[in-house]
């Protein structure tokens, strides 16, 4: 057992997409035009900037996926040692889960689960209805 | 670490990269005949003579004649470095894939988790890749693929924790070693109904996590073009691509291992012990995880030209409301047959 082939295997995939490009840039023709190289919108000239406010929905969703992927995390170490560590551990997980679904279910009451947020959601919810999705 | 162990650590990477062509290469063209022929209609015809067997490699040819434009909006750094993000996570995944009893790149002892965690660096490279393009498009596309890639991921490290506390250990090979002799004893059998819960919330969780349909909203043709790799073109859309084929056969290939059996036959008598020899009971190992994760990778592909998209909002219903809370109780309940039957 040995990292080091993880590394191999790190520089073998960047070594594929090197030379790829590298064969690419010595067969492939270069000529950069002003238009070939405007941004692509199907033909019509872009309106304004695509860096612009995002929907927080996106925002959200990051927190939300941030506390349920840390929970999994404390999982992993606890689901291997399950059978030494025996009844009161899987109690100690159940208490811990149980808190974490309340917390889902307070998400989910909020209506922040939804993607377009229900009118009659209280206004201290997390999400906003400003920007674009 | 000697040179030898440096030398096979090369071959082994070598290896995956021609396994990963070779199956791009099929795959691409499996996914254009089967999408004809549901849609009733013949696909490519000419190419290479033999209904156009030759097709992709004629694309890849295509592809490397093709200029590589990079807009002048583009973020020049980061439009560059994506591919490179997207294609090396996904290579160094394939690391701890049990192909058979030995061909492994190295059988990490923390390998699932080492899987799970380093996939999802995917996202970070699609994120970049749709941001640096400067393009409305590519920018929903990539934060509809990071949204959707992080929310699944969710489910999907809920539901490889079954196997991993049936069998106790987070070594591939350990978990692959736990479902030998028949079918019967593969991991999606085990503590039924609840390990098949798993497979099947993984297997659909994956389709997400690799942005196929139903949960393909972030490549959505009709709305978002391609969604993040929209700006790009030539080779580095070709890099792109073929991480997602590769992505497609390692969920595929995730799932084999952890729950169809892995690198064993449906039967035992169909397997070459590796006492009598070793190299071809590589080898029909081998053949098992290869034929299996193919027919993983055609019901992907089957499900593809079958079902509609998903819209956003029936998206998040499916992993926060569906998924989640059926693999928390799913996980509580094995552990709880786990802990009652070893006391």
């Amino acid at each position: 057992m040995s990292f080091a082939p993880v590394l191999v295997f790190f520089l073998g995939g960047i070594g594929l997409v090197a030379a790829a490009l590298i064969a690419a840039w010595v067969i492939a023709p270069s000529n950069p035009g002003k238009l070939k190289n405007s941004t692509y919108e199907c033909g019509e000239e872009p309106v304004g900037s695509p860096w612009v406010r995002f929907n927080t929905r996106f925002y959200v969703v990051a927190l939300i996926f941030l506390v349920f992927d840390v929970e999994v995390l404390f999982l992993y170490p606890w689901a291997i040692n399950l059978r030494q560590l025996g009844m009161y551990a899987w109690v100690d997980m159940a208490v811990f889960i149980l808190i974490l679904a309340v917390g889902l279910a307070y998400v989910w009451g909020k209506g922040d689960l939804e993607w377009i947020r229900p009118k009659h959601a209280s206004a201290g919810s997390v999400g906003g209805k400003d920007g674009i999705n | 670490m000697t040179w030898l162990d440096l030398l096979i650590a090369v071959a082994c990477v070598a290896g995956v990269l021609g396994f990963i062509s070779v199956v791009a290469l099929v795959a691409i063209w499996t996914e254009r005949k089967i999408s004809a022929h549901i849609h009733d209609r013949l696909g490519p015809m000419e190419t290479g003579g033999f209904h156009g067997w030759a097709q992709t490699i004629a694309d890849m040819v295509k592809l490397l004649q093709k200029e590589d434009i990079i807009p002048d909006a583009a973020d020049k750094p980061l439009f560059k470095l994506a591919p490179y993000i997207v294609l090396s996570a996904t290579i160094a995944s394939f690391v701890v894939l049990p192909f058979g009893a030995h061909l492994i790149g190295t059988d990490l002892n923390i390998g699932i988790y080492y899987l799970v965690a380093i996939s999802s660096l995917e996202v970070a490279g699609i994120l970049m890749a749709g941001w640096a393009s400067n393009n409305k498009w590519a920018l929903f596309g990539g934060m509809r693929s990071a949204s959707q890639m992080i929310s699944f991921e969710i489910p999907i490290g809920l539901s490889l924790l079954i196997p991993i506390m049936i069998v106790g250990s987070l070594s591939m090979q350990d978990l692959v070693g736990a479902q030998a002799g028949g079918f019967w004893n593969w991991g999606v059998f085990s503590h039924l109904p609840f390990a098949m819960i798993a497979f099947i919330v993984y297997f659909w969780a994956s389709l997400a996590e690799v942005n196929r349909t139903p949960f393909d909203l972030p490549e959505g043709e009709s709305e978002l073009v391609a969604g993040f790799h929209v700006e790009y073109s030539g080779m580095r859309f070709a890099m792109f691509f073929l991480a997602e084929f590769a992505n497609m056969f390692l969920v595929a290939g995730v799932a084999v291992a952890l729950f169809l059996g892995g690198w064993h036959a449906p039967f035992s008598f169909l397997e070459i012990s590796a006492e009598s020899n070793v190299i071809l009971h590589n080898l029909v190992g081998f053949f098992w995880f290869a034929s299996k994760g193919m027919v993983l990778l055609f019901i992907q592909q089957w499900l593809r030209w079958t079902l509609p998209r998903l819209r956003v909002d029936q998206l998040m219903h499916v992993c926060w409301k569906i998924f989640l809370p059926f693999s928390f109780v799913n996980v509580l309940i094995v552990s709880l047959w786990i802990v009652l039957t070893q006391s």
